[in-house]
């Protein structure tokens, strides 16, 4: 009785049968909860980057293009550091292309088939090579940039902000990588030794390169461990890879997806340039309109006062908002920035990461307690000190490095505008440059009467 | 030596006359005294050439842009709005200036404001000159000297100027050698963003020091600049380092006036 099915095969086929239906089930679950609980964390980091003031970057469309194309998806600004600039193309190349066999994975998931892309024959065994390929390749780079955070402990990656959670999670990601690539060749290999046994479902579909050095290890290992192998990877990398990707809401591997949103909207007029506040313009044309009257009631502005530069992370635009949720932490701005070379207390991350940090805060107590939200913090002073924003020497060496084209100067600046524009909290020095600009057109104490002596002197 | 030849714009309207150009002194052009020289060596060469220039004289004021850097974005746009009003009373067309910060205000921030001219810094005005045939530079006096180029920020990250000043230096026929960190990776002198006018915040080192250690790993001749506030920061970083009897800190514009013996 038990030797038939009621379809006639054999005992062991309807327990592939049977493991291939409720597995697929199984996937489809996990693949609705992963995706669900994903689109739920992506709503909200989207509403949270929607806290930021108005801002239009949709101008000059071609051009944002193709900055998104050489700077995102070609990497120019990353290989500036050759080595770990070569790595990270590496991981990045990587990513892409592995991409397609988890989207044949996830087709193998829910429809119960075995390697359905195997159809493409010649192209599909070259495929699989090209995937070997690169997991070994991403494996090797993730190992060297593993080494290089907690063996070499290069500079940059220390530095106060750098505290046990963003060094934990550089090494998770890392970890997770390694793991997730080790089981994709282990998973290959199990599948060589299987079709080197001739076991069913698992026929030649390719030469197997990389994972075909493993089956030695593998040799001495029965069928049905050999399955067991291949499945309990298959399953451990798709499941891990559903983790990461709800992982990366949480984490600074987030800059995969947003790098490239963030490129497209970077700021493209010169470096140098900084936008001139439109609340002030409106006063100061004003003062210069000589039909103004000056004892008019003042007109009702419309909506909200607006503040005068940024306090806290709602002052901020929602550009500057996405530059902290697509920072990836890698210190590059750090490490060429002028005041934090020479010891100063400013680092370009820390803005960047406090930003991130005080945003999600903000979300966080939005959630809970609805729009109206406040916890008498800010982003001024409680997360960046007045010393840090005094350091800033505006070189741009830290928005030159960015390689996903964050501008944390903009953020200084804004909040230094606050400091001084509201609280008029400027250090000595600067009140009396101001006072000298406003009395005399020049930060020094000379009379504008004097401003052409040079040409008399020798 | 004879007298340098420059009229103001009030000058030239009373006459009846409209220059090509404006030269745009800024404050350290026209008060600090080694910046003054650089002022004068860049008129030299405008009268050699025989450029019809003016300059504004005591109708000139900041641009703001110290102002706008601290974060005073009022007094900046009030320093604007006068400039502006004054610029274009004169019917103002074309700006040169040996500032690389008014050079970035004035081309970058005015505009938006109201203020729309052709601006050019300096190392690009000489350049154009050269281009065009009316400046020869005989580089005798700097033949077998090293000389480098500090890029200031706002000339060259800022607004992505960074071979016109190489190209002058090369016309002098000296030996251009780069610092470790240059061009778009150049290291800042310590000056931007209001820093000139104040101390530095708590730190381990000046960073005048550490670009000044970095140029003098080269061991040059000469560290050039382009820049009024560099040229103070760089020239108290050599003293400091007690090397100012073998290099010497030059702007562009001394540099070519040299060549020429003017």
């Amino acid at each position: 009785m038990l030797g038939k099915s009621p379809f006639g095969g054999f005992r062991g086929l309807i327990t592939i049968n049977l493991y291939m239906e409720i597995s697929s089930i199984i996937f489809i679950v996990l693949l609705i909860v992963a995706g669900g609980l994903f689109a739920k964390n992506l709503k909200t980091i989207i509403r949270n980057i929607k806290l930021g003031k108005d801002l239009d970057r949709n101008d000059r469309k071609n051009e944002r293009f193709s900055l998104m194309a050489r700077v995102a998806l070609g990497q120019s600004k990353i290989i500036v550091r050759p080595f770990a600039g070569f790595l990270h193309i590496v991981v990045y190349v990587g990513f892409i292309i592995i991409n397609i066999e988890v989207l044949e994975i996830v087709l193998d998931g829910m429809l119960g088939t075995h390697r359905l892309f195997s159809f493409l024959g010649g192209f599909y065994h070259f495929l699989i090579a090209a995937f070997e390929g690169l997991a070994l390749l991403v494996l090797v780079a993730c190992v060297i940039f593993l080494a290089r955070r907690n063996i070499l402990r290069i500079k940059r990656f220390f530095g106060k902000e750098m505290t046990t959670w963003p060094k934990t999670d550089a090494n998770l990601i890392l970890i997770t990588e390694i793991l997730l690539m080790s089981a994709f060749l282990i998973m290959n290999a199990a599948d060589a030794q299987l079709q080197v046994l001739g076991s069913e479902h698992y026929t030649n579909v390719g030469s197997f390169p990389i994972s075909r050095q493993l089956m030695g290890a593998f040799a001495g290992m029965s069928e049905s461990s050999l399955i067991l192998l291949e499945r309990g990877t298959w399953w451990f990398h798709i499941v891990g890879i559903f983790a990461f990707l709800n992982y990366l809401p949480y984490s600074k591997h987030f800059h995969i997806l947003l790098a490239f949103p963030n490129v497209f909207y970077s700021k493209l007029t010169p470096k140098g340039q900084l936008d001139n506040l439109a609340a002030v313009k409106k006063e100061v044309e004003m003062m210069f309109d000589p039909s103004a009257d000056p004892y008019a009631a003042p007109t009702e502005p419309e909506g909200e006062p607006q503040r005068f530069g940024a306090k806290d992370v709602t002052d901020l635009t929602w550009k500057q908002l996405m530059d902290a949720y697509t920072c990836t932490e890698c210190g590059r701005c750090t490490d060429v920035c002028p005041a934090n070379i020479t010891g100063k207390a400013l680092s370009p991350r820390k803005i960047m990461m406090d930003t991130r940090d005080r945003l999600e805060e903000v979300g966080k107590g939005i959630d809970k307690n609805g729009n109206g939200f406040t916890d008498n913090k800010a982003l001024l002073r409680d997360y960046i000190s007045e010393e840090e924003l005094l350091a800033c020497t505006s070189c741009n060496a830290c928005v030159q490095a960015c390689p996903v084209n964050n501008d944390p100067l903009s953020i200084i600046i804004d909040l230094r505008r606050f400091l001084i524009m509201e609280e008029s909290k400027a250090p000595a020095e600067w009140t009396g440059i101001f006072t000298n600009i406003e009395n005399n057109g020049a930060p020094w104490q000379f009379a504008q009467a004097d401003r052409l002596n040079w040409k008399n002197e020798k | 030596m004879s007298e340098l030849k420059v009229s103001t714009m009030a000058e030239m309207m009373a006459s009846g006359q409209q220059p090509d150009v404006l030269f745009w002194v800024g404050c350290a052009g026209s008060f600090d005294d080694r910046a003054k020289k650089i002022t004068r060596a860049f008129v030299k060469i405008l009268n050699n050439v025989g450029i019809n220039f003016a300059v504004l004289g005591t109708e000139e004021s900041c641009t703001g842009d110290p102002a706008k850097r601290a974060g005073n974005e009022f007094l900046f746009q009030m320093q604007a709005m006068g400039n502006i009003q004054v610029l274009n009373a004169y019917e103002v067309k074309s700006i040169v200036t040996t500032c690389p910060h008014c050079f970035n205000t004035l081309k970058n921030e005015y505009p938006e404001l109201g203020g729309n001219y052709e601006v050019k810094h300096h190392s690009q005005f000489l350049q154009e000159l050269i281009n065009e045939g009316k400046l020869t530079i005989e580089g005798g006096v700097f033949k077998g000297k090293k000389i480098t180029f500090h890029d200031p920020c706002y000339l060259g990250r800022a607004n992505d100027v960074y071979e016109a000043p190489r190209n002058l230096i090369e016309k002098l026929d000296a030996e251009l050698v780069e610092m470790n960190r240059c061009k778009s990776n150049g290291l800042c002198c310590g000056a931007g963003g209001a820093q000139m006018f104040k101390e530095a915040e708590k730190g381990n080192k000046e960073i005048n020091i550490e670009r000044t250690e970095e140029a003098l790993e080269i061991q040059p001749n000469i560290i050039a600049t382009g820049c009024p506030f560099c040229m103070t920061m760089m020239t108290d970083g050599v003293k400091l380092k007690e090397k100012s009897t073998e290099v010497q800190v030059f702007d562009l514009a001394e540099l070519i006036a040299q060549a020429k013996d003017l």
